[in-house]
């Protein structure tokens, strides 16, 4: 549909800019070319901005899925390995209490009293009990980037935790008085979108009630700050703000993404108790909100068997962590060994969305082999369809916590004792799976309800299980957060399930909005979406796309680096005659059977791989080119560089658990167990003598022991400076 | 693209596939209709709105505002191998600003470019014109100089 255009014959002529002189047609003809022109270019811009935002997540799905594994590995070793054997020893505290476990112990430990305030100190000076003007100065103080002194801090958390333990498991909220609510989903450390929701919509108040939906830490910067406001203004408005629990909201989870590291570094001397205190007030944290008995509001979502009135009677503090599987009482439902370690099942899930076709008959290649303790549909029913008035659940909460009619007062009992899993029943096994399902379970288009693969916790439920769930319990809509969504919010379900995220830029400055939700005494959900900016200036398409693309290629190239060997492997399989090249073709389907990501590769390949004119591929130069970065440390085996590079994140998450005093640094005893540990874990061999050359290379100080942030720090990949 | 002008079926069904591939969030061979023109364009067309129109009548199932790969696969094929929808040459986009550009400065007032824009041909909306001016306003001399316009959005990576 080309078309040639004239040049007017009109000669040029001083006119008024308003009206047009050349022939209309014309001027029309060259409008229509130039819009369309200018349409394919932006369309173009979304079809990368697309895929960018499927690698972000793919990568995110990936590595949530390798936590788990981990975590699984870590529960077979618990079962398998004799007490006393040592990798069990190494790993028994995170499953167990074996320090103070009474009440009044524990207030003690966590006692702030005795830590001083210097007059050095320029951040702000809290009274308590908590007002308003001490919340809105705390918030100033964030603003303008001071840190609370960790006495403040404890003491905070100390009157958290107090509160908590009064809350019933579900917050039951009415507007009627207030005719309207504020429902804000994940922050992620996100302090200036949290700081702007306040400034779009205001702070918390009597008048102004908010609902915060879990997953306020990690991956941001500011997860500790976030947290210490939202505690501040639970203090002050106790009825008026509602906090759900997130499954970030987990001190293993923590471990891995950030929240762990971001606390002992901001507070080195008393980071621990923090951290230690923290892991009680999750445990604490309410896990749902309804609204005048209509919405439902829970961080992940449902499953086919999540009974409300079950979740209102469980002890939810004895389920610490989602990742701390209880003891299973029962072999396996295949009868085979209770492991994911390292799974090469074939049906690998390709990506989270073909995960879908678990419910379609022809791929039920594996039923994929999930430990016992995830399976989710052998654990008998059991509901007692008891009615608990909500009065009736504050007395018992109270009672539980040692409360007497006078808030404050501590008595000794045993509810925040961790109870020895080696004890669990049945029962709890229903009931941590009735709490898992609410924290970490995901919505799927079609019907059914199968196990969350990806995630490795709670599951993927469909339309019809909403539909029954949310008439079984009366109710008519179920908002819930977990998910990033690029423009802060999305409904699906025939509109009955709502997704609210408020992190923006979640993946990359650009890459998403955030939003809040404003609902008035009808319940109908309004959205103010947001996204936070270092410049205040609004980025524009063609910015936005190209800064989070960069980001996202770089995440990309990362995995392929670290994915070297084997990808060497499965290009030399389609290269028989050893000629060095493969068709692009063969390079896409050899890049996915390597990474398992699920990506659009042949969409992508552009920006990854350059190809001849004959479309064929020089992979060898290809691999050397995605070389990313030298090492700083002198290693005389190189091969444990690569193992190093690809489960850099678990070998942290393993350091950060073997640390037990969070002191930051670890023996050479312990660094060895850690390798070791992580040799069984992804079954291969690393030689005594490669580790203790990596032991002695990195203990610059030669002191017998190991910083692991400047381990860390010396294996992070950096992009290479350009070339070509 | 070379590709596309090699009359390889095959090739052809593979670069579609690819593109849809990526709309596809159901993993179940359909896309939303309102995603369609994002793929076309992507697979280096330039069609109108009207010509978008007109092919989604042709390949949507029944106004359920999805389009299933069985019939989006044969006729994006024909588009491909007809060169329905050709790209358009450097010169006669030059020759098109030269249109709107009366007084031959060689560039474009931003009011001059969303009086065109906005209400000739097929409109921009609001966003569409805010979107260009945002990204291609020269921000010292406060207009849009044509020939780098051209140049700078031809030059993308493209697909």
């Amino acid at each position: 549909m080309g078309c040639s255009m004239g040049k007017s014959q009109v000669p040029p002529q001083k006119c008024n800019r308003v009206s047009i002189s050349v022939p209309a047609a014309t001027a029309i003809r060259a409008a229509l070319l130039i819009q369309r022109w200018y349409r394919q270019y932006v369309a173009r811009l979304e079809m990368r901005r697309r895929c960018t935002w499927n690698i972000f997540q793919s990568i995110e799905y990936a590595g949530q899925q390798d936590q788990i594994k981990l975590y699984n590995f870590f529960g077979f070793l618990m079962e398998h390995f004799t007490p006393g054997s040592s990798e069990r020893n190494l790993i028994s505290h995170i499953f167990r209490e074996n320090e103070i476990c009474r009440d009044a112990e524990w207030e003690r430990y966590f006692c702030y009293k005795s830590i001083e305030v210097p007059d050095s100190y320029t951040g702000p000076h809290l009274t308590f009990p908590m007002t308003f003007c001490g919340v809105s100065k705390l918030v100033e103080a964030f603003k303008h980037k001071q840190q609370l002194h960790a006495r403040y801090v404890l003491q905070i958390l100390g009157e958290t935790w107090r509160l908590l333990r009064m809350l019933p498991n579900i917050n039951h909220v009415s507007v009627h008085h207030t005719q309207q609510i504020t429902i804000c989903g994940d922050l992620h450390g996100h302090l200036e979108d949290l700081l702007l929701i306040f400034y779009k919509n205001g702070l918390p108040s009597p008048e102004k009630p908010y609902v915060f939906n879990g997953d306020f830490v990690d991956r941001g910067k500011n997860s500790l700050e976030i947290l210490l406001i939202l505690f501040g203004f639970l203090l002050v408005y106790p009825n008026d703000v509602h906090l759900n629990r997130g499954n970030h909201e987990d001190h293993i989870v923590n471990l891995r993404y950030g929240f762990t590291k971001e606390v002992l570094v901001k507070y080195r001397v008393h980071g621990k108790k923090i951290l230690k205190l923290l892991q009680k007030i999750f445990s604490w944290l309410p896990v749902a909100t309804i609204i005048d008995h209509k919405v439902l509001i829970v961080h992940g979502g449902i499953s086919k068997t999540t009974d409300l009135n079950t979740i209102a009677k469980v002890d939810r503090h004895k389920y610490v962590s989602a990742l701390r599987p209880p003891k299973v009482t029962q072999p396996a439902a295949d009868g085979s060994k209770p492991q994911a370690v390292n799974d090469e099942d074939g049906g690998q899930v390709e990506c989270r969305r073909r995960v879908y076709s678990l419910t379609y008959p022809s791929s039920a290649k594996g039923q994929r082999n999930q430990p016992s303790r995830r399976s989710l549909h052998n654990v008998p029913f059991s509901s007692h369809q008891v009615n608990w008035s909500v009065e009736e659940e504050l007395k018992r909460r109270r009672r539980q916590a040692g409360f007497d009619q006078s808030y404050g007062e501590i008595r000794t009992s045993d509810s925040d004792s961790d109870p020895d899993f080696g004890e669990a029943t049945e029962t709890d096994e229903h009931e941590w799976k009735q709490l898992v399902d609410l924290l970490w379970s995901d919505p799927m288009p079609q019907n059914g309800c199968v196990p969350n693969e990806v995630r490795g916790g709670g599951c993927y439920w469909g339309p019809d299980v909403t539909e029954e769930v949310l008439e079984r319990h009366n109710l008519q809509l179920l908002i819930r957060s977990h998910e990033c969504k690029q423009d802060g919010y999305e409904f699906c379900h025939d509109r009955r399930v709502l997704t609210i995220f408020s992190a923006s830029n979640y993946y990359e400055v650009g890459s998403n909005r955030g939003a809040y939700i404003r609902m008035g005494a009808d319940l109908v959900p309004h959205f103010n979406q947001y996204q936070a900016s270092r410049t205040g200036r609004e980025l524009t398409l063609t910015q936005s796309v190209g800064w989070t693309e960069r980001s996202a290629l770089r995440a990309l190239r990362e995995q392929l680096f670290v994915h070297k060997s084997d990808l060497i492997s499965a290009f030399q399989e389609f290269d028989p005659n050893n000629t060095g090249m493969i068709s692009l073709s063969y390079w896409a389907s050899a890049t996915e059977t390597v990474l398992k990501l699920g990506l659009p590769w042949r969409v992508l390949r552009s920006q990854l791989v350059n190809s001849n004119k004959h479309g064929m591929v020089d992979y060898m130069r290809w691999i050397r080119e995605l070389s990313i970065t030298e090492p700083k440390l002198e290693i005389s085996d190189t091969s444990i560089l690569e193992t190093m590079y690809k489960n850099h994140s678990n070998l942290e998450t393993i350091f950060r658990i073997i640390d037990t005093d969070h002191s930051g640094l670890i023996s050479y005893e312990e660094f060895h167990q850690t390798w070791k540990l992580l040799s069984t874990h992804l079954k291969m061999e690393i030689s005594d003598e490669a580790i203790a050359d990596l032991a002695q290379s990195i203990d610059f100080n030669k002191d017998g022991s190991i910083d692991i942030n400047e381990f860390m720090e010396a294996f992070r990949l950096v992009d290479r400076p350009a070339h070509s | 693209m070379a590709e596309s002008s090699h009359n390889d079926l095959s090739e052809i069904h593979k670069k579609i596939k690819a593109a849809f591939e990526v709309f596809d969030y159901q993993a179940n061979n359909t896309v939303d209709v309102r995603e369609i023109d994002t793929i076309i364009y992507s697979l280096g067309c330039f069609p109108t709105q009207a010509d978008i129109h007109c092919f989604i009548g042709q390949v949507e199932e029944d106004h359920t505002g999805y389009i299933h790969l069985d019939r989006f696969l044969p006729a994006m094929s024909k588009v491909l191998l007809e060169n329905k929808f050709p790209p358009i040459s450097e010169d006669v986009l030059l020759q098109a600003f030269e249109v709107l550009d009366k007084e031959n400065k060689g560039y474009l007032e931003p009011e001059e470019l969303t009086k065109y824009m906005t209400q000739e041909g097929e409109p921009f909306s609001q966003e569409e014109m805010d979107e260009m001016l945002t990204a291609h306003t020269d921000p010292e001399k406060n207009c849009i100089f044509c020939k780098d316009f051209i140049d700078k959005l031809n030059l993308e990576p493209d697909k």
